[in-house]
């Protein structure tokens, strides 16, 4: 086996991370408010404006979905099914540290969840309209914002005003901006941080709660990618097939089509998903805050937006800068909206770019790997 | 140079030794619990150069044997266009999954899709199948096809069909009409995967499920065109393997 050599950097994060917890206990004894968040369309800025925490909760580790199917269908998406587990079992720190949880309505599966998860901590979920284009969807969306404001101030004593969610906004801007950067990296050929690595650093800021820490990390390793710390510059990597992931988030447990991508010789550079590049918009600073913040958090191109063409704007911009020779569209088992959409994006890929998509449905668990494995080579031996 | 294909699939272990496009010789044999002492055994005796493995044992062939492995997907596309030049569509239905490929005009992979990660479909399904009426496997298709009727079944999963099955043989339908339905279920769902890639002709089936008639017989009436099958359909992989490997830079 090849001994991998430590990145400083990426030791710097664990360490970062390690500490994170411990920067939240502190917060809590000084009496600040920490709330969990589920997806990317509810704005932590209102949060952040109350001065509380804003922390992501786990649902990416397949080790809780035994507990969870004892009360949630077993055919239903490893996402949900993850994130309820890990409630129920109190085996993600920040849901036990969080004092109460937003979601919202992304889907049905989800919001259903949500009313059992209320039994085990108090869980205030946002209508989330399903359409972004239609004369009613952006006011809805603005007023469910103005309710979460005045939760948010019920729940922290803070009366949030103008000046505090344009600070706020102005701090997440600083943070997405830092993240595109990181992104943006492997725009260069061949690609300075490997898929993997990409995945892990994502995944561990997101948890990360003093945004300060972790913009000035991830500018550290920006300058540190140029700098070929993360992987030796050597002849091959040239010729690797670069990838990019579309479809459902991934994070840290739930890497296997990744991890498949790369013992198969190829590179993973881009994530046109929640939890990789669409977290990387700028709210309008100059804006009422409220409008600002609903107009660009209900652009997110999700699948849940009917019809959702901001994805595909995306992913025509994505797959050009990246230089990306092939998309993996991964949808989880049960999650309809991206299963459906995947036939228009494999449509999309073979119009505009003379290539098919590699659709794949799976879970967390391993039981599949060597079928996803020879679909992943074999895509890339075609391509 | 002497070059040979194995193709370890889940069911039989298929080897072809070629010299210039030509093939020498072919064996078979069951891939068993022990597909690495099944595949040495295959290969005892057999004289050639170089070696290149495909099918679900080709990462396992790879470590034993030292020998470089292509996905059956490419495997199957390379040893159809060399059997049947301007293929353009083709259906491999194995012991345990089933694959649709099409091809472009340069005889290369262009799309494919697999089944599921179950066995509904395959090989498998057919044999537990006619396991369940009391046929022989090698009887199944053609005895199917003397049925006077046509009964449709539901279920594709092999555990849900055994018990609809059944609880048919209990109503005291005819146990050929019963085969036929169970064919049919098959060929529907190899229709649907064929539809999704191309149903671009010429149309060619192969692996061991493509040795059933009634098999052979329903896709044509489904896809209202001829369906060409190889001599050997089991054997294409591994040709396909072999002649791959006298295509690779040394």
């Amino acid at each position: 086996m090849k001994v991998e050599k430590p990145i400083p950097v990426m030791n710097k994060l664990q360490l970062i991370s390690d500490e994170n917890l411990g920067d939240i206990e502190r917060a809590k004894g000084e009496g600040r408010k920490v709330i969990g968040f589920y997806c990317l369309y509810s704005p932590t800025e209102i949060a952040v404006a109350a001065d509380a925490i804003p922390v992501s909760l786990c649902g990416t580790k397949n080790d809780p979905i035994e507990t969870a199917e004892e009360t949630l269908p077993r055919n239903l998406c490893p996402l949900i099914k993850s994130s309820f587990g890990f409630a129920v079992l109190e085996t993600c720190p920040y849901f036990v540290f969080s004092d109460c949880i937003i979601g919202d309505t992304t889907c049905d599966g989800k919001k259903k969840m949500f009313e059992l998860l209320n039994r085990y901590k108090t869980t205030h979920v946002l209508q989330l309209p399903q359409n972004q284009d239609d004369a009613g969807a952006l006011p809805f969306w603005r007023e469910e914002l103005e309710r979460f404001k005045k939760l948010m101030e019920a729940e922290t004593g803070v009366t949030i005003d103008h000046h505090r969610l344009r600070k706020a906004i102005s701090l997440q801007n600083r943070e997405r901006a830092a993240r595109k950067a990181l992104m943006d990296v492997n725009r260069e050929k061949p690609a300075p941080i490997t898929g993997s690595q990409m995945l892990e650093v994502l995944s561990k800021v997101a948890f990360l709660a003093d945004k300060e820490k972790s913009i000035a990390l991830m500018e550290e390793m920006v300058c540190e990618a140029k700098e070929h710390a993360f992987r030796p510059r050597d002849s091959k990597s040239n010729s690797r097939k670069r990838i990019l992931l579309t479809g459902v988030p991934v994070g840290i447990g739930s890497d296997k089509v990744v991890r498949i991508v790369e013992e198969a010789g190829a590179d993973v550079v881009a994530f046109e998903n929640c939890s990789g590049y669409k977290k990387t918009f700028q709210v309008d600073e100059d804006a009422d805050p409220l409008d600002a913040l609903a107009s660009q958090y209900l652009q997110t191109p999700c699948s849940v937006m009917s019809p959702n063409g901001g994805r595909f704007d995306l992913l025509e911009e994505m797959v050009r800068g990246f230089g990306v020779e092939g998309v993996i569209d991964l949808t989880w088992q049960a999650c309809h909206t991206y299963n459906v959409e995947a036939f228009q994006v494999n449509e999309f890929m073979e119009e505009e770019f003379g290539f098919p998509t590699l659709h794949l449905e799976t879970d967390y668990a391993q039981s599949d790997t060597e079928q996803l494995r020879v679909r992943i080579e074999a895509y890339l031996e075609m391509l | 140079m002497r070059h040979a294909g194995i193709d370890i699939g889940s069911r039989t272990i298929e080897l072809v030794v070629v010299n210039d496009g030509d093939i020498l010789s072919t064996r078979q044999t069951d891939t068993g619990f022990d597909p690495m002492a099944q595949a040495g055994e295959l290969l005892n005796g057999m004289d050639f150069d170089r070696i290149m493995a495909t099918g679900y044992g080709r990462n396992l062939f790879e470590i034993a044997f030292d020998a470089p492995t292509v996905t059956e997907i490419k495997a199957y596309g390379m040893g159809v266009s060399a059997l049947i030049p301007g293929a353009r569509t083709i259906l491999d239905i194995g012991g345990q999954d089933s694959k649709a490929i099409a091809l472009n005009d340069m005889g290369a992979v262009k799309k494919f899709e697999m089944n599921d990660r179950c066995a509904a479909g395959t090989g498998k399904f057919l044999e537990i199948m006619a396991k369940t009426l009391g046929f022989e496997l090698a009887e199944f298709g053609s005895e199917a096809l003397k049925a006077q009727d046509d009964l449709h079944i539901n279920s594709m999963c092999t555990v849900f069909a055994e018990s609809e099955v059944t609880s048919l043989v209990a109503k005291g339908e005819d146990r050929r009409a019963i085969a036929l339905g169970l064919h049919q279920s098959v060929v529907r769902r190899a229709v649907g995967m064929i539809k999704r890639v191309s149903s671009e002709g010429p149309i060619v089936f192969a692996g061991g499920v493509a040795k059933n008639p009634c098999m052979r017989r329903l896709l044509e009436e489904a896809l209202k065109q001829e369906v060409l099958i190889p001599e050997d359909p089991q054997m294409v992989g591994a040709l396909g393997a072999a002649l791959l490997s006298s295509r690779m830079k040394t």
